[in-house]
């Protein structure tokens, strides 16, 4: 599904991205653990497309097709969902409106016929009831005066109904209640199948209770100092970071 | 949320890119000859068979025209005009003026079908709420170069006592009317382009809404300017008598020329106590090509006086037409507790010039306005949003809060901001806020991340930018707007 | 003497020849001047520069050679800082009063420079203290040096005018602050243009406190041009003065450089102050900050004139500014007119205007503790004031800015 080669990449002339190799096999969920500044967000910027970070060499292959040549709506369009650390703010622009422009646009680029406003709606709620979030989200403008958890939330929404092959979520779970933190899981879970995969970038062994990845890497200065199975999570909420990235030093 | 997800769907069905409604039609015209003279408003009187009054302000009007200077202080820039080297008076040829719509020559009905505007007497559906028919209907006056063609709805209308009608026959049919009203709101001599129109305005729309009445389907203007080598002169007169409520709709287009042509209207509207008047504009009239060649000059005064207490006058404005446009939609707030409302967007792309804005004039006590103006410059354009705020003395505790905000696509033009703040009342309030700003990379790419496209996440986030002004368009006029927005910034990203 | 414009182009052609510096130079503004007039001065043409004030009384006033007055007394009424101090008597440097500062210093009767920076063909105002300027001050503070404080103080009396030239130069990484004090008694006229320049990282800060005689007309125009990384920060009192007119015009010419153009007017009677600045933003990521009040009592006027002008490669530019009047009595006028002229896309400007009166209910509050109507009103205007004083960061100098204002509502009450 998704295989990452030497990746490296700078903001200006500053390297981030130091050599990544990750393999995500179709239908696994990948943990990305690590401290503050490591690179986790530009990984997940890099592999989206944002413009701001020049990839400096290695490649990314995502089921085959080299997704650092695409724009970023192709890479959407091939199927790879990131939900943002730091959801932006669209003032004016509708919830719905937004998301069936997007889904539409997602349609259109698989030859799908696109959905008029009243099947795009019937899905939509039925999505928002079954994430338990309020029906009025979909009315408000795109993020908002949304509060830290509702934005996450909708991040989730916004996966939900646009259906990716590859989810990346950093740190979709950092900032939220309990039972929000239940409706993330239950989001990715949802999506489950040989055909999804998902990065999920957490500092938190609770989320991964719920989700169970299939691995865990540890990102450090913008490499991969470990990987291991989910007992590597619980290793790190007891011992922390500073162990491993001295012994990777 | 229909209106907006159409909105959506035909935004994304606009593949060809550029001007479409720059056809020219192909009709049998009567010509005034070239030039301006006291001959040629002669003639102009004689063919709309006006009364001897009416010539003589005219003749008037003229006079004054003759001692005035074009404006300078607007931030346009323009070639000189040649104002006798203009016709200013062009007209289907007929033979008696169109009684009914069968009468109307089959090509120019074709002309509107094809500007999608609806004569045809029938009820528009544009809602998906059955209930709301009857309000969707919409009595449509459409104005040709100087003529009126053709007005619908005039029977339904006069049952509920309105009168719509063009201003020609207003001059005939209601003297008494347009004697007490013309020219008390923009003055002959307001202005050069005010005096211009005051003699030789050909046609236009009169509406006069009688006391009480609540004007049963929104009325709307279509205006079409289609000969070479005219200038387009308007003049609409609207009054709405004591406790009368109206929502006037006015569209404008012209064919694709390489000429400039000049467009000089004067829009006046009169509401009496506790009268309601709300004007809305699409203006679209040819905006010259990429490289500014051609386009219409739109040298408009439009300027609203709430007489009476508690009166309320709104102008909404989505203004993505004309090579230059010079507009100042304003309001003289008269009486107690009246209204003044001015909501725009400006777009000007390629080398379009706006210098648009409003002007609320608070006289009456309790008065209160609001301005919200969002004015979006990409290409090689310039934006120029210029307001005057003014508290008399008497304004006491008159209210004006304004938002003027500009968002810049592309770094080679220009967004200008040019309040004027003038209070003379210690109780009165005045508060002003400007941004200018661009579109934020992480919007983009947000929205990018999403599945859309470059142009279509612009497309959206400027039609956020502008919510708070399509929000007070008609529902129809709503959408027309929408797709408008996107279309007039075509080419401007990437 | 003869009044109004053609006074004192009378005056330049009799003095031409005598008047030290570049003759062209003096010439070429004497024609603008001869081509402009005084704004306002006479009917018709319009200038949207002075679309708030015009200097008809200026033109209407009979200016007259005074017979010397007794400046001593003058300056031994004004508070001043324990710091050097330059005194000029009705435009001439007087050695006698002043306590000369470390910095270099010259009077520009024996080094006339005239700057690069100024606009006699577009600022008539400047156009005539270009052709009769005879005084003023050169302060020149070399790289590196810290000029610490330096008091310019403008005495004036009779119905004369004047019209003063200043010069001030920041080398690199300089710093200097500059508090001119300008006061006087009588009908006269002070026109004074200083030309400032800062160059990179160099800091000056420039308070201005106008407290001139209320029969008195003030023009004051200031050119600053600030390079690289340098900022020019300049806070403006006007309490004085019959007619005054205090412009600024700001150039941001080097990357990061900071202006900062904050004032207050506080008016009674029928005095009109117009506060009128230009900050161009010329270079990239450069920034600008303008907060502008003004107190308005009796039947006095208040003008606020203030664009910001970003050129088109002048990117990530930063310029905000606010504005706010408040009217204390119902004859008392408010004309306001902030601007923005922008060609570049990535910047981020804004700005604010409010207008009103004292908030009624923070009035009633205030009372209904027990103080009396004057001095709520009082502290309220203080407060309202408070926002662009704290913007002196200076404390001595801030202390005393609030001593004048206290002073004039002490004046007030009288
Ligand atoms: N726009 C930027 N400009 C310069 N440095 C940046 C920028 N964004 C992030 N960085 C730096 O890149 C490094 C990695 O950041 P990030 O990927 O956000 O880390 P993480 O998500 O692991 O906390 C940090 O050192 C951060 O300071
Ligand atoms: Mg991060």
């Amino acid at each position: 599904m998704l295989d990452i080669r030497g990746l490296t990449a700078s903001i200006g002339d500053k390297p981030i991205l130091k050599g990544i190799d990750l393999t995500v096999p179709a239908g696994e969920v990948h943990a990305i653990m690590g401290p503050n500044g490591s690179g986790k967000s530009t990984l997940g910027y890099v592999l989206s497309g944002r413009e701001d970070y020049t990839v400096t060499g290695g490649s990314a292959m995502f089921n085959d097709a080299d997704i650092l040549a695409m724009a970023p709506e192709q890479r959407a369009a091939a199927g790879l969902f990131l939900a943002f650390q730091a959801p932006i703010e669209l003032p004016g622009v509708n919830n719905a409106n937004f998301l069936r422009t997007a889904l539409n646009a997602i349609r259109r680029a698989h030859g799908e016929p696109e959905l008029d406003a009243v099947q795009f709606l019937k899905l939509a709620r039925a999505e928002t009831k079954r994430l338990a979030m309020p029906d009025d989200m979909l009315k408000r403008n795109v993020n908002v005066g949304f509060s830290g958890g509702e934005k996450k939330r909708n991040e989730v929404l916004q996966m939900a109904i646009l259906r990716p092959k590859l989810a990346i979520l950093d740190e979709t779970d950092s900032g939220l209640d309990i039972d929000a933190l239940k409706i993330v899981a239950d989001g990715v879970n949802a999506l489950r199948g040989p055909d999804f995969s998902a990065l999920v970038i957490t500092h938190h062994q609770r989320l991964l209770d719920h989700l169970v990845p299939n691995r865990v890497h540890v990102l450090a200065h913008g490499r991969i100092v470990r990987t291991g199975g989910p007992e590597l999570a619980k290793e790190l909420e007891k011992s922390g970071y500073a162990g491993l990235i001295a012994e990777a030093a | 949320m229909a209106a907006v997800t159409e909105t959506l769907d035909t935004v994304q069905s606009v593949t060809q890119s550029g001007y479409k409604w720059g056809f020219e039609t192909a009709i049998e015209m009567d010509f005034a000859p070239k030039g301006l003279n006291e001959d040629i408003i002669r003639l102009i009187s004689a063919r709309k068979e006006e009364p001897e009054w009416m010539l003589d302000w005219r003749l008037k009007s003229y006079a004054a025209w003759l001692t005035m200077e074009e404006p300078r202080w607007a931030r346009v820039d323009h070639p000189p005009i040649g104002y006798q080297d203009l016709h200013y008076y062009a007209a289907p040829k007929k033979k008696a003026g169109p009684k009914s719509l069968d009468e109307v020559d089959p090509e120019l009905l074709k002309m509107y079908e094809k500007l999608g505007i609806p004569l045809k007497e029938r009820a528009i559906l544009a809602g998906v709420d059955p209930d709301t028919v009857e309000n969707t209907q919409i009595a449509v006056d459409a104005v040709f170069d100087s003529v009126s063609v053709a007005t619908t709805f005039q029977a339904t209308l006069r049952k509920a006592g309105v009168i719509f009608c063009p201003i020609s026959e207003a001059v005939r049919e209601h003297p008494e009317l347009v004697k007490q009203y013309l020219g008390t709101v923009v003055p002959t001599a307001d202005n050069f382009f005010a005096a211009l129109n005051s003699a030789v305005f050909t046609d236009g729309s009169f509406v006069y809404i009688p006391k009480g009445v609540r004007c049963p389907m929104e009325l709307s203007t279509y205006f079409r300017i289609n000969a070479r080598n005219t200038g387009q002169f308007e003049r609409t007169l609207i009054i709405a008598a004591e406790g009368a409520h109206v929502s006037y709709l006015e569209g404008c287009t012209a064919p694709q020329r390489d000429e400039n042509q000049l467009h000089a209207a004067v829009v006046e509207l009169v509401a009496l106590d506790d009268a309601t008047i709300k004007y809305s504009t699409v203006q679209n009239w040819y905006p010259g090509d990429a490289n500014g060649k051609g386009g219409i000059y739109n040298f408009v005064t439009k300027r609203g006086a709430c007489r009476g207490a508690r009166s309320k006058i709104s102008w909404t404005q989505v203004e993505t037409g004309s090579a230059i446009t010079w507009k100042y939609p304003s309001c003289v707030l008269l009486g107690e507790d009246s209204v003044g409302e001015f909501y725009s967007v400006a777009v000007t792309n390629n080398h379009q010039q706006a210098d648009t804005g409003t002007k609320m004039i608070h006289v009456g006590k309790g008065s209160r306005s609001t301005i919200v103006s969002k004015g979006i410059s990409a290409g090689h354009s310039n934006n120029t949003y210029r307001g005057l705020v003014r508290m008399l003395p008497g304004a006491a505790n008159a209210r004006n809060h304004t938002q003027c905000d500009s968002l810049l696509i592309g770094d080679q033009s220009g967004a200008h901001t040019v309040p004027y703040i003038e209070s003379r009342n210690l109780t009165a309030k005045v508060e002003h806020e400007a941004t200018t700003s661009k579109i934020a990379d992480d919007q983009l790419f947000y929205c990018r991340q999403r599945g859309l496209s470059e142009e279509d996440a612009v497309g959206l986030i400027v039609n956020g930018f502008c919510k708070d002004v399509l929000k007070e368009l008609p529902m129809e006029f709503a959408v027309e707007a929408q797709k408008l927005l996107a279309v007039s910034l075509e080419g401007s990203v990437g | 003497m003869s009044t109004g414009a053609t006074g004192f182009l009378q005056r330049y052609e009799d003095a031409v020849g005598r008047l030290p510096g570049d003759s062209a130079l003096r010439a070429a503004a004497a024609a603008a001047f001869r081509e402009a007039g005084l704004p306002g001065g006479t009917q018709g043409r319009r200038i949207e520069a002075w679309k708030y004030t015009s200097l008809r009384p200026v033109a209407e006033a009979n200016f007259q050679v005074s017979p010397r007055h007794e400046a001593e007394t003058l300056l031994s009424g004004l508070t001043l800082l324990d710091a050097p101090r330059v005194v000029f008597v009705d435009g001439v440097l007087r050695g006698d009063l002043s306590v000369l500062p470390a910095v270099s210093i010259a009077r520009f009767a024996d080094q006339p420079d005239f700057g690069t920076l100024t606009w006699p063909d577009r600022e008539p105002m400047v156009a005539l203290n270009t052709m009769l300027a005879t005084d003023g001050v050169a302060l020149n503070v070399p790289a590196g040096v810290d000029g610490g404080i330096v008091q310019l103080v403008s005495l004036s009396g009779g119905q004369g005018d004047f019209h003063p030239r200043h010069g001030i130069r920041l080398g690199k990484g300089a710093s200097l602050t500059v508090v001119e004090v300008a006061a006087g008694q009588g009908a006269y006229l002070l026109n004074t243009v200083a030309e400032i320049h800062v160059a990179e990282g160099a800091h000056l800060t420039h308070i201005r406190l106008q407290d001139e005689a209320t029969t008195a007309f003030h023009v004051s125009t200031t050119y600053a041009d600030v390079q690289a990384g340098g900022t020019y920060d300049s806070f403006t009192l006007n309490l004085g003065g019959r007619l005054s007119r205090t412009e600024v015009h700001t150039q941001l010419s080097g990357p990061n450089a900071t202006a900062h153009l904050n004032a207050a007017q506080i008016l009674a009677g029928s005095q009109h102050a117009d506060f009128t600045t230009v900050v161009s933003h010329a270079a990239p990521s450069c920034s600008s900050r303008q907060t502008v009040k003004n107190v308005l009592g009796g039947r006095s006027r208040g003008v606020f004139q203030g664009k910001i002008a970003v050129a088109r490669h002048a990117q990530k530019t930063d310029g905000y500014q606010m504005n706010q009047a408040l009217l204390l009595s119902p004859d008392a006028e408010v004309d306001s007119k902030p601007e923005l002229e922008i060609f570049a896309d990535d910047v981020k400007c804004s700005h604010g205007a409010t207008v009103g009166e004292l908030d009624a209910e923070q009035m009633f509050y205030l009372r209904s503790r027990g103080i009396p109507d004057a001095e709520a009103k009082s502290i309220l205007v203080r407060a309202f004031l408070a926002e662009a004083l704290d913007a002196v960061a200076n404390e001595t100098i801030r202390g005393l800015l609030e001593t004048a204002v206290e002073q004039w509502w002490e004046r007030q009450k009288a």
